[in-house]
């Protein structure tokens, strides 16, 4: 694993996020930038997969369960080739192959349509049981919000990974702290999210999710986990890598304005203000 | 023939089709009761329960059919479509997914567990669905026809089936199309739309009319969408006068969809007979089927009124 490339990977993802979002004059940039980290590493690293062939069967497979954060996916995507970057800032435009919530009929890569939350982790599980009960070797991986957690479906979900013994299904849940009214532990407090997963029959750690040689562990470790699904706890900071989102909820779903957009590709860019 | 209910179809058929195609069947801990543990019981390895969770049961079947395989999903109808309504809209319509909606005890032939469990909106929330292909056959011919069509559909289909044993209106429906109404019978004075339980009704009313003096047509409206416009606006023009029959509310279901076809067109007199924005209530099917007007009686009654007799 080479973590100054997927570091720079990360960087490229951030700046589009900023760029899609600001050209749309819409959408959620803070949770995108708390799961950068894990996105680069699955596409740029851990993911089974073929640009070229988007739909090829044999893939691992990625649900962003937290459906919102649409600008991470399609940021990575374009960045690993399904498509040109460049088209990035098509975002939420009439027509658009870019979505405001992912869409799989639509978008290149994208392997499943999400956006109502709690629905994804259970997409993800019917895609483990799939590949179990037709003996196939690929993975699925899904990503949660910490405020999803709040949605009965999810634990419902984390019932049936458990019931099915899903070892091939890793649940990430991007703990940044933050849902749209506020901290999560004021709005509807849905921690401890690990020991909730652990009592659910889930292997469960909990670890830093900006930090690469962390989240691979983790990761490493769950495929050593036999009968039981994994579900991995990052602890991010929404907003990352942009001064004035980081920690606040106000950045969870709205987008730069001229002035913010700049200061915030300067920040990732380097740039001295 | 001996009556069955269509659910008791859908079991035997799904057993059937699993000797041929692949594909997995889901139930909400009610498989003894929409007939799928006749398929699990054959097919162990491709039929998977997932208890009392039936959002979880639409968003998994979701993620099957999105990693190549067709499922079956069942529940009752009030769960499936009512508690998984959300899900069925987003995670199996908006994607168009290879997901079958197969859900018994529609509609208030459900008895005496009475209204909390009697589905009588169904029709409504899965038309209203873009994409999706609603199915509400009347007997167990014709349940065959629609579970064997579901899964050459590729895309979302729901299929409405009831607990009650049904008389048997057809011994072969090989020749139905999907969003043609089957015409059971011409008639000239009236056409009577009939969909799932009523059509077997409606069969027995155009004799009573007939004895009466009044033709009445007999349209059984298998595929409530896409629904068959054409149809209805040829019996608008040719009768004048339509009588819709069904186990459902009249606001949305096959009534509705009449209403919509010929208003456009060719609008006529359009009487709907079918729940009358009111819940159910506890009693045993056949006294519901009477209480209702859905009966023979029922039908007969209401044609008379709407040609003035």
């Amino acid at each position: 694993m080479n973590v100054q490339l997927l570091q720079e990977k990360a960087n490229a993802i951030r700046i589009g996020i900023i760029e899609s979002t600001h050209a749309a004059k819409s959408g959620h940039p803070g949770g995108s930038l708390s799961c950068t980290e894990l996105i680069s590493y699955l596409y740029f690293y851990r993911m089974n997969i073929d640009p070229a062939n988007p739909q090829w069967e044999d893939r691992d497979r990625f649900v962003l369960s937290k459906g919102h954060c649409a600008p991470a996916l399609y940021s990575a995507l374009a960045h690993r080739g399904f498509f040109e970057p460049s088209r990035l800032t098509e975002l939420r435009k009439l027509g658009s192959f870019l979505q405001g919530h992912p869409d799989m009929k639509a978008t290149p890569g994208v392997d499943m349509s999400t956006g109502s939350l709690g629905q994804g982790i259970s997409a993800a599980c019917g895609m483990a049981l799939t590949a179990k009960a037709t003996n196939k070797n690929w993975r699925v991986y899904t990503l949660l919000g910490d405020g999803e957690c709040e949605e009965g479906q999810v634990w419902e979900a984390a019932m049936f990974a458990a019931h099915y013994k899903l070892d091939n299904l890793i649940a990430f849940v991007d703990f940044n702290g933050y849902q749209i009214d506020g901290a999560v532990t004021d709005v509807m407090n849905p921690t401890p999210i690990d020991e909730k997963f652990a009592s659910f029959g889930w292997h469960t750690v909990v670890i830093d999710g900006h930090d690469y040689n962390a989240i691979d562990a983790a990761v490493e470790e769950a495929l050593t986990i036999k009968d039981k699904p994994c579900a991995v706890i990052m602890k991010t900071v929404k907003g990352k890598g942009v001064s004035f989102m980081e920690n606040n909820y106000k950045w969870h779903g709205v987008a730069t304005n001229d002035e913010q957009k700049e200061q915030a590709l300067n920040e990732l860019k380097g740039v001295q203000a | 023939m001996e009556k069955q209910a269509t659910r008791v179809a859908y079991g035997k058929t799904l057993a059937a089709l699993g000797e041929e195609k692949m594909f997995f069947v889901l139930d909400a801990d009610l498989s003894g009761s929409t007939n799928t543990k006749t398929f699990g019981d054959k097919f162990p390895e491709r039929f998977f329960n997932c208890g009392i969770a039936e959002g979880n049961m639409m968003s998994v079947a979701a993620g099957m059919a999105a990693a190549g395989v067709p499922v079956f999903a069942s529940s009752f109808a009030m769960f499936a479509t009512g508690r998984a309504f959300e899900q069925i809209r987003n995670s199996v319509g908006y994607p168009k997914l290879n997901v079958k909606i197969a859900a018994s005890h529609a509609g208030i032939t459900v008895g005496e567990d009475g209204a909390s469990h009697q589905c009588i909106e169904d029709i409504s929330l899965m038309r209203g669905i873009p994409g999706m292909t609603v199915f509400c056959p009347a007997d167990s011919a014709e349940t065959e026809w629609a579970v064997k069509k579901a899964l050459e559909i590729d895309g979302p289909v729901y299929i409405r089936l009831g607990r009650y044993a049904v008389e048997q209106v057809f011994t072969d429906c090989s020749s139905n199309e999907i969003g043609k109404g089957n015409v059971v019978a011409d008639g000239t004075d009236i056409a009577i739309f009939a969909t799932g339980i009523t059509v077997a009704s409606a069969v027995k009313a155009r004799a009573a009319l007939a004895d009466k003096g009044v033709s009445a047509a007999v349209v059984d409206i298998h595929t409530i969408k896409p629904f068959d416009k054409e149809l209805a606006n040829y019996y608008a023009s040719r009768c004048g006068i339509i009588l819709t029959a069904e186990e459902h509310s009249v606001i949305g279901g096959l009534g509705s969809a009449v209403c919509e076809a010929v208003c456009e067109t060719t609008p006529c007199k359009v009487v709907r007979l079918g729940i009358n924005d009111e819940f159910g209530t506890s009693a045993s099917a056949g006294v519901l089927v009477s209480h209702f007007g859905l009966d023979a009686e029922g039908i007969t009654a209401k044609a008379l009124a709407a040609l003035g007799k």
